[in-house]
């Protein structure tokens, strides 16, 4: 702890700003240069996870450089005005430590899993390349390639991912979240060194980052090293909040199918256009929650997996999903992939069906109280995974929510009625917000052949 | 050279080594004779049980492949006088999570349940284990899963690789085909075959368990009587050793995408070699995880080649393989290849510079302690020591053979280990300039 005595005549000099939330493990504290900071305490193991979180990801990319936020995150391992090309993560890995980081479509993190005695270590590190990244030409191409190796093998190589990137394309006509985080090929294939920078000066400051520390930590030892890592850093003047382009009314259902030979097994698939959760109103998100796990959480006791997958056996997986926190707009999605003898418009059939019966017959009163035993059990659970604690606040303040929106949340999923569900439901289930789409295999299979 | 640097410098050498985790296991003996071992850890309200049965599916006979992999699907579809829904229900409304692996040499149970209905979870997760009740209704659902399944691995890159190369290695052995079986074998299997894989993987002789969580050893000895004192004693008969028969070369299989998936290996040694730890550091050196592998560097870094590339050590109970993978564009797969092929045979031959060595220990060390960082993490790592049979101190003691490592072992284990004149890449693809045939 060489450090220590340094840190305490720190925090002395500056105002008590050290915040307990409803969660007693849980303290906030924000930097005179505008860096907020949430701490999470869990003295099991001497193991900390450092966090640096951007309000930044790939829907807020200028029109026609696609891919920027993400090519940035691979670039941000390659040097600053102190540190050679792959160093940071050497030191890191000196130091029996493994680091990485991900970028979305609302946010991009920086993490490192250490012994919790290096935390000042990583914060020194994390806080030279928020500033001062030095590039080199040649190594950005380099860089670059491997970016395009990254596509082709996440979304070239699979025709599942191909589709959701065109049926996302469909459900997003005009807000960004329509491009995908890893950009278009032929944009990202013109990447340049300045829009990397360009990108890099506006968005990477302090006032513009979320600081999360889960671990064997004391909150007031981590304010006073916040402070003196990260506290001389200069913010970005007039940073605005996030106004993406939005949703022109949708007026049609939109469709598409996308046949290709490397499908296996095919499945119909529907998004609609959702509300996410926002500050001080989650309510409608809870019950989009709770309305996905009943239709399609358990392939056994949901509404669809009983129906389709048990009883009727028409069905070989089926599944509802909805993830609210997002910065703006996000969706509701149901699929259903049938067993090898139906077809896929007898699966969205099942799939209308099932939707209305939801809407006529209403809630499985008992299946409402199981969901809402195991959202509670989740809380338990949850607390056993460190990396998983500190995501939750990291991905929730970046997608807009407070510390005490995440606090809130289980106690707004556990306060959720039925009748809540089906307002929900009724708004939420409109074939003009929806994008309905079928991955095929081409009619000409195999069998023909044999 | 820069302040900042310097100062990073000084960092690294002032800092000592970080503390092994305060990890205490205890060995439980229950009143029936089953032994756990058991890790109390009670800040949160819950426990994790990990149990392994040896055995696995290199117990399927061979008409049968996939006998024990539908089977271990199986056990939580239906048990004693719940059908498949109601213990489901009875499941998610305890909130206990369950699952069931299977694997060549193994099967796995892995288990999160709440202190406040822990009893109630685990004689419902006994039931499964020991009463499951193979309904032909959910045989039927669950068999149309696994072939779809197949389906999907038949059109899927990394699993024709992966297929390819197993069939190639073990032509003789159960590790030549895939646990879960063919279309054929597996549309075959009946209730009696399932009946029969149960009876032969979960017995009692073959079990080892892992606990970690919010219960004392005083409460899991008679728990653990009650979930798996009713299991059978004695298992199916062992498994013969396979023999490695794959040469040096490449085999290439068309397949229609902008990527081919690269699957390399030879033969590895063995987890009992007392090779083993040099070979397993020289491994992180060459191919291991993070950025700062021989392969990493050399293959993604400095070339952009691939999005990542990584090479391990295999030891399995009856054979060891050393493999390694990377997926490259069509037209940069042969050059990735030849840079493989001339590391390989770089290290065998010269070995690797000592501040590579202390850097691979620094980080191996390190890294260890930060496993133990969550219940089920733990509950798994107690019970795959005792599968390969290691001490109750291991944990202890590990990091001192991994510093005992000299250069010299590095030296000797590159060039006992890495066989460039046998390495074998299996592409899956459209690579160009790459064909089927001799190396």
């Amino acid at each position: 702890m060489r450090l220590a005595p340094l840190a305490a005549v720190l925090s002395l000099l500056t105002a008590p700003v050290l915040a307990q939330t409803g969660d007693d493990t849980v303290t906030t504290f924000t930097l005179p240069n505008g860096m907020d900071a949430v701490v999470i305490e869990d003295h099991r193991a001497p193991v900390v996870v450092h966090m640096v979180w951007y309000n930044v990801g790939s829907a807020d990319e200028p029109a026609g450089k696609s891919g920027i936020a993400h090519f940035l995150e691979h670039l941000m391992f390659k040097g600053t005005d102190e540190l050679e090309p792959g160093e940071f993560s050497e030191i890191v890995a000196a130091q029996g430590g493994t680091d990485n980081a991900f970028t979305s479509r609302d946010y991009t993190g920086y993490f490192q899993r250490v012994a919790a005695d290096r935390l000042g270590l990583m914060m020194k590190l994390e806080a030279d390349r928020m500033r001062d990244l030095v590039l080199d030409s040649e190594d950005m191409l380099t860089e670059r390639d491997v970016v395009l190796e990254e596509r082709a093998q996440r979304t070239d190589s699979n025709p599942g991912a191909i589709f959701g990137e065109q049926r996302n394309a469909l459900q997003y006509l005009n807000h960004p979240y329509g491009v995908p985080i890893i950009g278009w090929k032929h944009e990202v294939e013109k990447l340049t060194l300045q829009d990397a920078l360009d990108f890099y000066g506006r968005f990477y400051a302090p006032n513009n980052a979320t600081l999360v520390v889960a671990g064997d930590v004391d909150p007031a030892e981590v304010e006073a090293m916040a402070l003196e890592h990260y506290g001389a850093l200069e913010p970005t003047p007039g940073l605005e909040a996030r106004e993406r382009p939005s949703e022109p009314p949708q007026v049609v259902p939109r469709r598409a199918t996308y046949t290709d030979e490397r499908v296996s097994n095919p499945y119909v698939i529907r998004t609609y256009l959702a509300p996410e959760r926002d500050a001080g109103d989650q309510e409608t998100a809870a019950a989009l929650t709770m309305l996905a796990q009943l239709l399609g959480g358990s392939s056994q006791t949901s509404l669809m997996g009983r129906t389709l997958e048990q009883e009727e056996g028409t069905a070989l997986y089926t599944s509802a999903f909805y993830s609210g926190t997002a910065y703006d707009d996000t969706t509701f999605g149901v699929i259903v992939m049938p067993t090898p003898d139906r077809t896929l418009e007898q699966a969205e059939a099942d799939m209308d069906r099932m939707i209305e019966t939801l809407l006529t017959e209403g809630i499985d009163t008992a299946q409402l109280e199981r969901i809402k035993g195991q959202v509670r059990a989740a809380e338990i659970y949850g607390r056993d995974s460190l990396q998983g604690r500190a995501r939750t606040y990291g991905v929730a303040v970046t997608s807009g929510l407070t510390v005490e929106d995440v606090q809130e949340w289980p106690a707004i999923l556990e306060a959720v009625t039925e009748e809540d569900i089906l307002t929900a439901a009724r708004e939420v289930f409109d074939m003009n917000r929806s994008v309905t789409g079928y991955l095929a295999r081409p009619a000409a299979s195999e069998e023909v052949t044999q | 050279m820069s302040l900042m640097r310097n100062l990073f410098v000084a960092a690294l050498t002032i800092l000592p080594l970080p503390a092994v985790a305060a990890v205490e296991i205890q060995e439980v003996t229950s009143p029936g004779g089953i032994t756990a071992w058991l890790v109390e850890e009670p800040s949160i309200p819950f426990v994790a049980f990990d149990i392994r049965f040896k055995g696995g599916a290199n117990l399927d006979d061979p008409g049968k492949r996939g006998a024990t992999n539908l089977m271990m699907g199986l056990l939580e579809e239906g048990a004693a006088d719940r059908d498949a829904r109601a213990f489901a229900e009875a499941t998610e409304d305890l909130a206990a999570r369950f699952g069931f692996d299977t694997y060549n040499d193994s099967v796995g149970v892995q288990v999160e349940v709440l202190t406040e209905n822990r009893d109630e979870a685990l004689r419902l997760l006994r039931d499964a284990l020991i009463e499951p009740r193979f309904d032909q209704s959910a045989i039927d659902r669950v068999r149309d899963q696994v072939l779809a399944g197949i389906e999907a691995d038949a059109r899927d890159p990394q699993e024709i690789a992966s297929t390819t190369m197993s069939a190639l290695a073990f032509p003789d052995h159960p590790y030549g085909t895939a646990l879960e079986g063919t279309r054929e074998t597996v549309s075959s299997l009946t209730r009696d075959d399932l009946m029969a894989a149960h009876a032969a993987a979960l017995t009692k002789d073959r079990m080892y368990i892992g606990v970690t969580g919010d219960i004392s050893a005083a409460d899991l000895g008679p728990l653990l009587d009650t979930l798996l004192g009713d299991l059978p004693e004695v298992g199916a008969p062992e498994v013969p050793t396979a023999t490695y028969a794959l040469d040096g070369g490449v085999t290439v299989t068309d397949f229609p995408s902008p990527q081919s998936v690269v699957l390399f290996g030879h033969e590895g040694i063995m987890r009992d070699d007392p090779d083993f730890f040099p070979a397993f550091v020289m491994n992180h050196i060459l191919g291991g995880s993070g950025f700062a592998s021989k392969l990493m560097s050399e293959v993604r870094e400095d070339r952009g080649l691939t999005y990542g590339i990584g090479s391990y050590l295999v030891p399995r109970e009856y054979g060891a393989q050393y493999l390694g993978q990377f997926s490259s564009s069509n037209d940069k797969t042969a050059e990735a290849v030849q840079i493989v092929r001339d590391i390989w045979a770089d290290v065998a031959t010269n070995g690797v510079d000592s501040e590579k060595l202390d850097d691979a220990k620094t980080y191996l060390t390190g890294a260890y302690p930060l496993r133990f960082d969550g219940n089920g993490q733990i509950a798994g790592i107690l019970a795959g020591m005792q599968v390969q049979g290691l001490g109750i101190d291991y944990i202890a003691t590990r990091n001192d053979k991994v510093m005992a490592v000299t250069a010299e072992d590095i030296q000797r284990v590159a060039a006992r280990v890495l066989q460039p004149e046998n390495l074998h890449f299996v592409v899956v693809g459209q690579p160009e300039g790459l064909a089927t045939g001799g190396l």
